[in-house]
């Protein structure tokens, strides 16, 4: 039983419980590490040189004038990363993204980089770098990247997904279907069908803590690399495998994480870092601006979305069909997929059909933003459903309810649903008070439903008993948003001690097998699995050492509330964890419980939210005024930091709907690459957002937990415009919703 | 770039430092004093994360050139408490979990120190605009805006010590 992970629908004393973090006295007194808070003897300073160009041949870089200048100890370009990936599909484009080779592909990319003793003369050589250019046709816009006239960005592109083979190269990279059933019938039964058009612009994920690293790369072939990350195991395997370097032999360590959200799962200056102290022979400290976070690290995509949906006059959903364009920078990625994966999965649906189309433009290489590509694709969806359920005069969470899958359904992306949470999300929100609160002069009211995956994966955990008898867990998952804290009180709960006696770390990527990022939301629940299989090993040996020490069968040796007792009417006292790490010694050496494993099953997640909007129809403004989250966590571990997930999500989704997005200028030149002008939510825009934590177990864990990370982004945009929609009578398309676009919407409504 | 000599008082303690005219306060108390407490989110003055108390005013410390600081008195959050003896706001913030990954924090609670200065009892509102010049962009602000609220109580009961 010790592997076992099926749920046990066990009560908990410590999980659900909300203890103090860890880590908080560090964050609350500055002493906390981040990523540029590590420094190294005879460390050098690094700075990157990046096209102005959003589409340019590179036809010549000297580098020999930096290089002269006194102070300068390592300049690098492409030549001193060459290709050794073999021209792996996911490996070539990342190197391709950290150095340009022959082309520059948007604005911001690297072209080369120095080290030098200080910040100025590495400033001063950056300028002395002649790089030549042969300027091409740009192209940013994700539609006009599909027109045939279009600019292309790869000649040897060819859209994989498509049979037969196109004839000539184009921007789609690739084009991905789901579904089932027969949409053209579905669409024969509809009463009413609606098709629009939609769109979302582009956002980046906004983590206030700029990319950072610290590398040192000795002659020998062996290094180190302390970088903010989200996961390390990730970073040193691509990382190793890019320099050509042993992956045993590079040591990463990750600091705390100053934010992520999906943007730091991927490279960027790392393997450039490791570059240039590999050519100076010394560390190197690269730290990125927040004009460069903007201009070359990972935003989210830009899409265009077809969406048809048909419903019965009796609310049924008969048919939806969506082909949804999403940006995906200048290289391939998996964003339409997703997004045509996720966008029906809330709904029980016999005929639907999606096509997702990754699309290639001169922008910076899409990454992942929490739950990455779904709100986009959520937007579209539910938009539309709401004017359906307008059109045939049925209330739109009811309308929801009728259509919402269930155990047993057969998902729009393919697999067999078990138990989930939408349905009971929508029944929350249909009693929620926020539904029947009265709404004031220019206010309106929206929902939305949203899903997401949520990964498992590999992870490996060690837990070690001190001699005092207090325990340490080492993880290898990064802890973002308060997970120290929750695998503390899994493995509390487990061993059946109070959590203060638990110290989670995260353990550098010597102390570990390997162990995937802290994304799709898998920490918690991937860690958390792991750790509760360490814990049951670590008792499983504590009660063989404390039958040696009694002198008795383990098999009369039971665990129960922190200690081992001897099973039937003994005389013998209960040893505490203490009393027999203390003995350890002379029973057979250091206690500890070791776990890797693949945490299959990490249960889907659902969430309903219900947002008020006030709408200023003078100046388009738009203020959230009230706004709620319903949302299945499985199991809380710890009830405040999932209500964290959840708001944190939501503002995210608040500032995408209303605020955010990247200006590209007709020279293809980013327009906002700060935080004047891409704007955040500050904390006078948002109200109190309330939360409410659903628990269905999910089957797949032992305490029935779930991702809760991503989904509360998923809903917002499509909360927020529905609920624009209904305060101003006009329907929203187009994402953000700037006051700009809200009057456009609306002198184009009386017009 | 000649450089010139900076006198400061950082949190109590008289130091010196050498500048060059165009370098940033934040670079100074980073990179020579290594006050780490203070982070560099922006550089431009819009995120707050580099956020100090100078001579009794919030100043964000990438907005001001080192030399401009010269001969004043300059907290950092390392000056509002330490781990022994925590500041209310810092408590306030480790007990309503007022931060996730905490690289705003140590500016929104130097922020927040000068605004429970300014105004002492201030409403949600009060503390919704008197720090929107600090950007958090994990929480949604909720569990901040609870904690210095918090703390404002606190601060305003008789017995309380700041």
């Amino acid at each position: 039983m010790n592997d076992d992970p099926a749920y046990t629908g066990q009560t908990f004393k410590s999980v659900g419980t909300r203890p103090l973090r860890p880590d908080g006295v560090d964050k609350v007194t500055g002493r906390a590490r981040y990523g540029a808070d590590f420094t190294m003897p005879g460390q050098l300073a690094g700075l990157v040189l990046r096209s102005p160009h959003a589409h340019a041949t590179i036809k010549k870089i000297d580098i020999s004038k930096a290089e002269a200048l006194p102070g300068v100890k390592a300049v690098v370009t492409s030549q001193d990363l060459p290709d050794v990936t073999g021209g792996d599909r996911e490996l070539l484009p990342i190197l391709e993204n950290c150095m340009a080779r022959k082309k520059a592909f948007y604005d911001g990319h690297a072209v080369a980089a120095v080290a030098a003793i200080d910040m100025p003369t590495a400033k001063a050589a950056l300028k002395l770098i002649e790089v030549e250019y042969k300027v091409l046709k740009h192209v940013t816009d994700v539609d006009k990247a599909v027109e045939p006239k279009a600019p292309v960005l790869h000649k040897d592109c060819f859209t994989r997904g498509v049979d037969p083979k196109p004839e000539k190269p184009s921007n789609v990279a690739k084009v991905s279907t789901f579904g089932h059933g027969d949409v053209d019938a579905g669409f024969e039964q509809a009463d009413v069908i609606i098709e629009r058009n939609f769109r979302t612009e582009q956002t980046h994920q906004g983590y206030i803590e700029p990319h950072a690293c610290v590398a040192s790369i000795s002659p020998d072939g062996s290094g180190d690399l302390w970088v903010c990350t989200q996961g390390h195991f990730v970073f040193r395997q691509q990382c190793a495998q890019l320099l050509g370097m042993d992956v045993s032999k590079l040591r990463v360590t990750s600091s705390e994480i100053g934010g992520g959200f999906g943007g730091k799962t991927h490279l960027w200056l790392e393997p450039v870092a490791m570059a240039l102290s590999r050519k100076a022979n010394r560390p190197v400290k690269l730290v990125m601006t927040r004009e460069e976070v903007f201009r070359a690290s990972g935003p989210t995509s830009a899409t265009s979305i077809d969406m048809k949906i048909g419903v019965t006059n009796d609310g049924r959903i008969v048919a939806g069909d969506a082909t949804l364009r999403y940006s995906s920078g200048p290289w391939a990625g998996s964003w339409a997929m997703l997004g045509a994966m996720t966008a029906f999965a809330c709904y029980d649906m016999e005929n639907v059909k999606t096509t997702g189309m990754e699309v290639l433009v001169n922008r910076p290489k899409t990454t992942a933003y929490r739950a990455p590509s779904a709100p986009m694709a959520a937007f579209a969806v539910e938009s539309v459903l709401d004017e359906l359920a307008k059109r045939i005069g049925m209330d739109a969470v009811e309308m929801r309810i009728k259509n919402a899958a269930k155990e047993g359904t057969q998902a729009s992306y393919g697999p067999v649903y078990g138990p989930i949470g939408i349905g009971p999300s929508l029944d929350a929100a249909k009693n929620h008070p926020h539904m029947k609160a009265k709404l004031g002069k220019n206010q309106g009211r929206g929902m939305a439903c949203g899903f997401w995956f949520n990964f498992g994966g590999q992870s490996c955990t060690n837990l070690n008993i001190s001699m005092d008898g207090s325990v340490t867990l080492t993880v290898g998952t990064i802890d973002v948003g308060g997970a120290r804290a929750s695998l503390s009180l899994c493995v509390a709960e487990e061993l059946g001690i109070p959590y203060e006696q638990v110290k989670t770390v995260i353990g550098d990527t010597g102390t570990l097998g390997y162990n995937e990022m802290t994304d799709g939301s898998r920490g918690t629940f991937a860690s958390s699995m792991s750790a509760i299989m360490s814990a049951r090993k670590a008792i499983d040996e504590m009660r063989h050492r404390a039958a040696k020490m009694w002198e008795i069968s383990p098999d009369d040796v039971i665990w129960e509330d922190g200690h081992a007792r001897a099973a039937g009417d003994t005389n013998l006292p209960p040893l505490s964890i203490a009393d027999i790490a203390a003995a350890a010694e002379k029973s057979g050496g250091p206690i500890a419980g070791h776990t890797q494993l693949v945490a299959d099953g990490a249960g889907v997640s659902f969430a309903t939210h219900i947002c008020d909007v006030e709408v200023d129809p003078e100046t388009g403004s738009t203020r959230v005024v009230r706004y709620t989250v319903i949302q299945d966590a499985g199991k809380a571990v710890h009830p405040t930091y999932v209500e964290g997930q959840f708001q944190g999500g939501a503002a995210q989704g608040i500032g995408w709907a209303l605020n955010e997005e990247y200006v590209y200028g007709e020279d293809g030149r980013l327009q906002n690459p700060g935080f004047l002008d891409y704007r955040i939510p500050v904390c006078s825009d948002l109200p109190m957002i309330d939360t409410q934590i659903l628990e269905i177990p999910n089957p797949n864990h032992p305490y029935g937990i779930r991702g809760v990370g991503e989904t509360s982004i998923v809903p917002p945009l499509a909360a927020i415009g529905n609920a624009v929609s209904n305060a101003t009578g006009v329907r929203m398309t187009h994402v953000p919703m700037s006051p700009p676009r809200i009057l456009d919407a609306l002198d184009e409504a009386s017009a | 770039m000649s450089k010139t000599t900076i006198k400061l008082n950082v949190n109590g303690q008289s130091v010196e430092a050498q500048a060059e005219p165009r370098e940033l306060l934040i670079h100074v108390l980073r990179e020579q004093l290594q006050i780490t407490g203070p982070h560099i989110g922006c550089e431009t003055s819009h995120c707050g994360a580099c956020t100090v108390d100078i001579d009794g005013k919030s100043i964000k410390s990438c907005t001001l050139f080192a030399i401009q600081a010269q001969g004043s008195e300059i907290t950092t959050i390392e000056g509002l408490g330490n781990p022994d003896k925590l500041h209310v706001l810092q408590e306030k913030f480790k007990e309503h979990h007022g931060l996730q990954c905490g690289y705003c924090t140590p500016g929104m609670i130097t922020r927040a120190h000068r605004l429970l200065e300014e105004n002492p009892n201030p409403t949600e509102e009060d503390v919704r605009f008197g720090i929107a010049g600090n950007l958090c962009r994990c929480t949604g602000y909720q569990n901040i805006v609870k904690a210095v609220m918090a703390a404002a109580d606190e601060l305003n009961q008789p017995e309380a010590v700041a």
